[in-house]
C-alpha cells in the first residue's frame, strides 16, 4: 500500500462547509485521503507524521481561472512598470514612477549587453500612471542609439521604440498616414505604436516575435515558479496556439517531475473554422495529462475598453468615441457553440463590452435549444459592463462569469474618467450582482496585463478600490468569504474540475496553498498582504524559498 | 528599381460570395501568380480541384498561385510573402466578414515593398441592407461599404428587378455613388478586381464580353501633366472601374499611373516600360469620345 503522510497545520481552511477549518490533512498517491483532527486520520493505518507546516495555515491550492502562460517568458525583459511587482525568482521589482527612473534602469540593462546587436526589450508600461506622459523614440535614444531598443505596454497593445528599432522596421520615414502611429512635429513617428498591425513590423527587431503569446520552455517554467510564489497550484493558459509544437513543449515542461503546477490551456478560436477547431481540441482532449488540461476553446467577441475596441451599447463610449470592433461575427460564434456543445467541448468567451456580452447571451440561447447540455459550464470572460439584467439571463443559460477585478483597481479611475463615465465605472465587474443572481463566478488577473495573486485579486473584489484610492461601486464589494470561494471553488468550477481541486476533503487532489497568515482573520483591507510560503502540488512539497 | 507588391483587399460581410470570387479570381490567374491571405482555411476555401498540395499554413494551387491563412496576424503573413521565390505577382487579402477593410490597408501601407490596389467590397443583393440594419452588426456593415473603391453587387440572380434597382439606389445613397459592378456566383471579369489583370499582355481575359464593361488603352505620345490626367480619369463624369498605365511626366520622367473608382495614386517608374494606360469602364460611359478628350484611344 502507498505511503501516508498526515499534515499537522495552525489551521487548514477547506472550503468544505461540513467542516470548516481543521487540524490535519491525510495524503497518499497525491490526494486528499482524509481531513480532520489527528484521531479521525489515524484510523486510516499507518502514517507518517510532517510538521513542516505546523505553524502554517492551509488553504486549498487557488485557481488563477484567466492568465497567460507569457508572463514567464516577460520576465527576462526589464521591468518597467509602475507598482512593485515580484519575478519568478522571488525578487520584487520596485514600481517606476517617472519617465526617468525608467530610462535609468533601462541604462542599468544596456551596459549589461556585450553583443551590440542584441535588442533590449522592456515590459509592462503605462504611462496613465505619469499623467499620461508618453515615452519618445528621443527618450529611449538617450538609453541608446545604436542598439535597437522597444518597450512593450502593461496592455499589450502598445509598443514604444527607439530611432534604431524604426529605421530597421523600415518605419522611420515621414509621410505615413496609419492611425496607430502618431508622428510628431518633425513628421517622423513618435516611436509609439498601437496595435498588433503597427508592432509587428518593428516589434521582431526588438525581441517582440510574432508568437508572442506562445510561451518557451523556460517561460513555462518561470510561470510556474510564479504559481508556487503565489499559492496557485491551477491555472489556465487562456489563449493559446497550441501547434504540434507547442502541445509537445508543454506536455515535456509540465510532465517533468517537479514541475509545480497544472497548466489548463485554452485553443484561440482564430484562424481556423469552427468544425476544424473543435476536431482539433477533441483531438487534443485525447492527450491531456493530469498536469495540462487539454481540450477546451476561447473565443472572443469584442476588444478592450480602454481601448476603445470594446462592442459598447447605447450610450457608448462617454468621451464619444466611436463603438468598438467585432472580432468573430455572430454566425461563426454561434456554428462554434452548436459544435462545441454538441461534441461536449466547452468554450470559455471574452466580452468586454456589453453588447459584445448581449451578443454572446443571444447566440448561446438558440444553440443550447438545439443541443441541450445542462452541465455546459459556457463561461463569459472579463464580461465587463455587464447590468443586472444580463446576469439574469446568465444564470437562466446556466452561464458562469470569470470577472476581471483586479482591472477595477488598475483602470477603475481611467473607466469612470473616461471611457464609461460614473455610473457604468460603479458596476463595472459587478460581482456580488453575479453572487446574488446565482451566477457561478471567478475572479482573475489575466497575468501577464496585472500581477497574478488570486489574495490581491480577492482584495480588489473584496474593497473596490481603484489605483488613486477611491471605492468604485460600494454596492458591488463581495465579503472574504465569498472571495476565498472565488479563488478556489469558484474558479475550478468554470474549468469543470471543481470535483478534483478548489476544496480540501476525501478524494481530492493533494493541492495546497502554504500561507503564513491567515485570509480569514487579517481583514479584508489586508487581504493582499497575505504572505505565502508556498504550495502543495500533487502532494509534492515546493516552498517559495527554495525554488 | 524593384517593383512594390499590389495588394487587394476583398472585404464584405460573411456569405456575401468572397471565397466563391476568390477561386474565380484563381480560375481565371490566366498566368498571373496570385497570392491569397485568408482569415481562416474554411471548409471550401480553394475548390478541391484547383488545389496541388496543402499543408496546415500553405496550400499550393495550379499556375503557380498560393493561399495562406493569416489568423491574427496579417503582417506577419504579409512578410513572408514577400520571400516567396518566385514573389508573387499580386496579393489577394480576403478579409473576415467582421474586419474593417480600411484598417487591414492602413496596416500594408506601413510596410516596404507593397503597395494597396484598393478596396472591394462584395454586397449580397439580397441580404446587405437587412445585414446593414442588424443590431450588431450593422455599423460594420455600412463600415466595410463606406471603404469600398469597387462595390460588386453580387447574388444579383436572387432577386427581382425592382428589388435591385432599390438596392442599387441605397447603396448609392450610402456610399456617395461608388462604382457599382453587378455579378452573380462572383462571376465578375477578374480585371475589376486586380489592376494586375490590367495590364496582363493577353487582354481577351473571360467575362467581360457578356458584362456592361468595357476596356480601352490611351497611348499618350507626348508628356502630360501627370497629377491632372490622373485626376480626370478618376472623375466620375468617366464612371471609369480602374485604370492602369505609364506615362511620361512634363519632366520627362516615366510614371505609373493607378486609379481605382475615384481613387488615384501616380509613382515613379522605370524609364524602360511602354506608354500606354488601360481603361476598365461602363459600356457607354468610357465611350471613345469622352476619353478622345483625354488623349489618343485605341481599343
Amino acid at each position: 500500500m502507498a505511503d501516508t503522510t498526515i499534515y499537522s497545520a495552525r489551521k487548514i481552511i477547506t472550503m468544505n462547509p461540513a467542516r470548516p477549518t481543521v487540524s490535519h490533512v491525510a495524503v497518499r498517491d497525491g490526494k486528499i485521503l482524509a481531513a480532520g483532527d489527528l484521531a479521525e486520520l489515524e484510523t486510516w493505518g499507518n502514517y507518517k507524521l510532517d510538521e513542516t507546516f505546523a505553524d502554517k495555515v492551509l488553504m486549498p491550492g487557488l485557481v488563477e481561472g484567466h492568465a497567460h502562460t507569457m508572463e514567464g517568458t516577460l520576465w527576462r525583459y526589464v521591468y518597467c512598470g509602475f507598482f512593485d511587482r515580484g519575478d519568478p525568482n522571488g525578487k520584487v521589482w520596485d514600481g517606476l514612477q517617472t519617465i526617468e527612473a525608467i530610462l535609468d534602469r533601462l541604462k542599468e540593462a544596456e551596459v549589461q549587453i556585450d553583443d551590440p546587436d542584441v535588442p533590449l526589450s522592456g515590459w509592462s508600461l503605462d504611462p496613465i500612471y505619469m499623467d499620461n506622459t508618453r515615452v519618445t523614440r528621443a527618450d529611449l535614444d538617450s538609453v541608446s542609439a545604436t542598439r535597437p531598443i522597444g518597450v512593450l505596454h502593461a496592455s499589450g497593445h502598445i509598443l514604444n521604440v527607439n530611432t534604431k528599432a524604426l529605421e530597421l522596421g523600415g518605419l522611420m520615414k515621414t509621410g505615413i498616414n496609419h492611425p496607430g502611429i502618431p508622428l510628431g512635429v518633425d513628421g517622423y513617428p513618435t516611436g509609439e505604436l498601437y496595435g498588433p498591425e503597427t508592432m509587428t513590423p518593428v516589434g521582431v527587431h526588438v525581441g517582440f516575435n510574432r508568437s508572442l503569446t506562445d510561451s518557451d520552455e523556460q517561460g513555462l517554467r518561470d510561470f510556474a515558479k510564479l504559481c508556487v510564489r503565489t499559492g496557485v497550484t491551477t491555472i489556465t493558459d487562456l489563449a493559446a496556439r497550441l501547434d504540434d509544437e507547442g502541445v509537445e513543449a508543454m506536455l515535456n515542461v509540465t510532465g517533468e517531475d517537479d514541475y509545480p503546477a497544472r497548466v489548463v490551456p485554452l485553443q484561440f478560436f482564430m484562424g481556423a473554422t469552427p468544425k476544424k477547431t473543435v476536431e482539433k481540441v477533441v483531438g487534443l482532449k485525447a492527450r491531456a495529462t493530469d498536469r495540462l488540461r487539454l481540450g477546451r476553446i476561447k473565443a472572443v467577441a469584442d476588444g478592450s475598453i480602454q481601448g476603445f475596441s470594446a462592442r459598447m451599447r447605447w450610450p457608448g463610449y462617454h468621451n464619444g468615441a466611436p463603438n468598438g470592433l467585432w472580432y468573430t461575427a455572430p454566425e461563426q460564434l454561434a456554428e462554434l457553440y452548436r459544435l462545441a456543445l454538441a461534441a461536449g467541448i466547452q468554450v470559455h468567451t471574452h466580452t468586454n463590452g456589453d453588447e459584445a456580452t448581449d451578443m454572446v447571451l443571444e447566440t448561446l440561447a438558440p444553440a443550447l435549444r438545439d443541443v441541450p447540455s445542462p452541465n455546459h459550464r459556457f463561461t463569459l470572460q472579463h464580461c465587463q459592463l455587464a447590468d443586472a439584467a444580463q446576469f439574469r439571463k446568465m444564470k437562466e443559460l446556466s452561464m458562469c462569469v470569470n470577472l476581471f477585478a483586479n482591472h477595477h483597481f488598475y483602470w477603475g479611475d481611467e473607466h469612470y474618467r473616461l471611457t464609461v463615465g460614473p455610473e457604468r465605472a460603479l458596476r463595472m465587474n459587478a460581482c456580488r450582482t453575479a453572487l446574488e443572481t446565482g451566477v457561478p463566478m471567478a475572479i482573475h488577473s489575466d497575468a501577464p496585463v496585472t500581477p497574478l495573486g488570486p489574495f490581491f485579486t480577492a482584495w480588489s473584489a473584496v474593497n473596490r478600490l481603484t489605483a488613486s484610492g477611491r471605492t468604485q461601486g460600494e454596492h458591488e464589494k463581495i465579503g472574504v468569504e465569498a472571495a476565498l470561494y472565488a479563488i478556489t471553488l469558484g474558479a475550478a468550477y468554470t474549468l469543470h474540475l471543481d470535483d478534483e481541486i478548489g476544496s480540501i476533503e476525501v478524494g481530492k487532489k493533494a493541492d495546497f496553498a502554504v500561507l503564513e497568515d491567515d485570509p480569514t482573520e487579517i481583514g479584508g483591507d489586508n487581504l493582499k498582504d497575505v504572505r505565502v510560503w508556498g504550495t502543495v502540488q500533487g502532494g509534492r512539497i515546493f516552498a517559495a524559498s527554495k525554488l | 528599381m524593384t517593383i512594390p507588391l499590389p495588394v487587394t483587399v476583398i472585404g464584405g460581410y460573411l456569405g456575401s460570395g468572397k471565397t466563391t470570387l476568390v477561386n474565380h479570381l484563381l480560375r481565371n490567374a490566366n498566368g498571373l501568380r496570385l497570392a491569397i491571405l485568408v482569415n481562416e482555411f474554411g471548409e471550401l476555401a480553394i475548390d478541391e480541384d484547383l488545389i496541388e498540395a496543402e499543408d496546415d499554413d500553405i496550400i499550393s494551387i495550379a499556375g503557380g498561385c498560393v493561399c495562406c491563412s493569416f489568423g491574427s496576424d496579417l503582417t506577419g503573413a504579409l512578410m513572408d510573402m514577400a520571400k516567396l521565390n518566385p514573389q508573387p505577382d499580386h496579393v489577394l487579402i480576403e478579409s473576415s466578414g467582421v474586419a474593417i477593410p480600411s484598417a487591414i490597408v492602413g496596416s500594408v501601407s506601413l510596410l516596404d515593398g507593397f503597395c494597396t490596389d484598393g478596396i472591394v467590397i462584395l454586397a449580397d443583393a439580397e441580404t446587405i441592407q437587412s445585414s446593414a440594419g442588424d443590431k450588431y452588426m450593422g455599423d460594420t456593415v455600412l463600415r466595410q461599404l463606406a471603404d469600398a473603391n469597387i462595390i460588386v453587387l453580387n447574388k444579383t440572380d436572387l432577386v427581382n428587378e425592382a428589388h435591385l434597382s432599390e438596392t442599387k439606389q441605397w447603396l448609392g445613397q450610402q456610399t456617395g455613388d461608388v462604382r457599382i459592378i453587378e455579378s452573380s456566383h462572383s462571376i465578375v471579369a477578374p480585371q475589376v478586381v486586380l489592376d494586375s489583370f490590367l495590364v496582363q499582355q493577353a487582354l481577351e481575359v473571360p467575362h467581360l464580353e457578356a458584362s456592361n464593361l468595357e476596356m480601352m488603352t490611351i497611348t499618350l505620345r507626348e508628356p502630360v501633366d501627370v497629377e491632372n490626367l490622373a485626376k480626370k480619369l478618376a472623375d466620375d463624369d468617366l464612371g471609369l472601374i480602374r485604370a492602369k498605365g505609364f506615362v511620361t511626366s512634363l519632366t520627362g520622367q516615366k510614371t505609373l499611373i493607378q486609379v481605382v473608382g475615384r481613387r488615384w495614386e501616380t509613382s515613379l517608374a522605370p524609364d524602360s516600360t511602354l506608354s500606354g494606360i488601360v481603361c476598365l469602364g461602363f459600356k457607354g460611359l468610357i465611350s471613345k469620345q469622352n476619353i478622345e478628350k483625354i488623349g489618343n484611344v485605341a481599343s
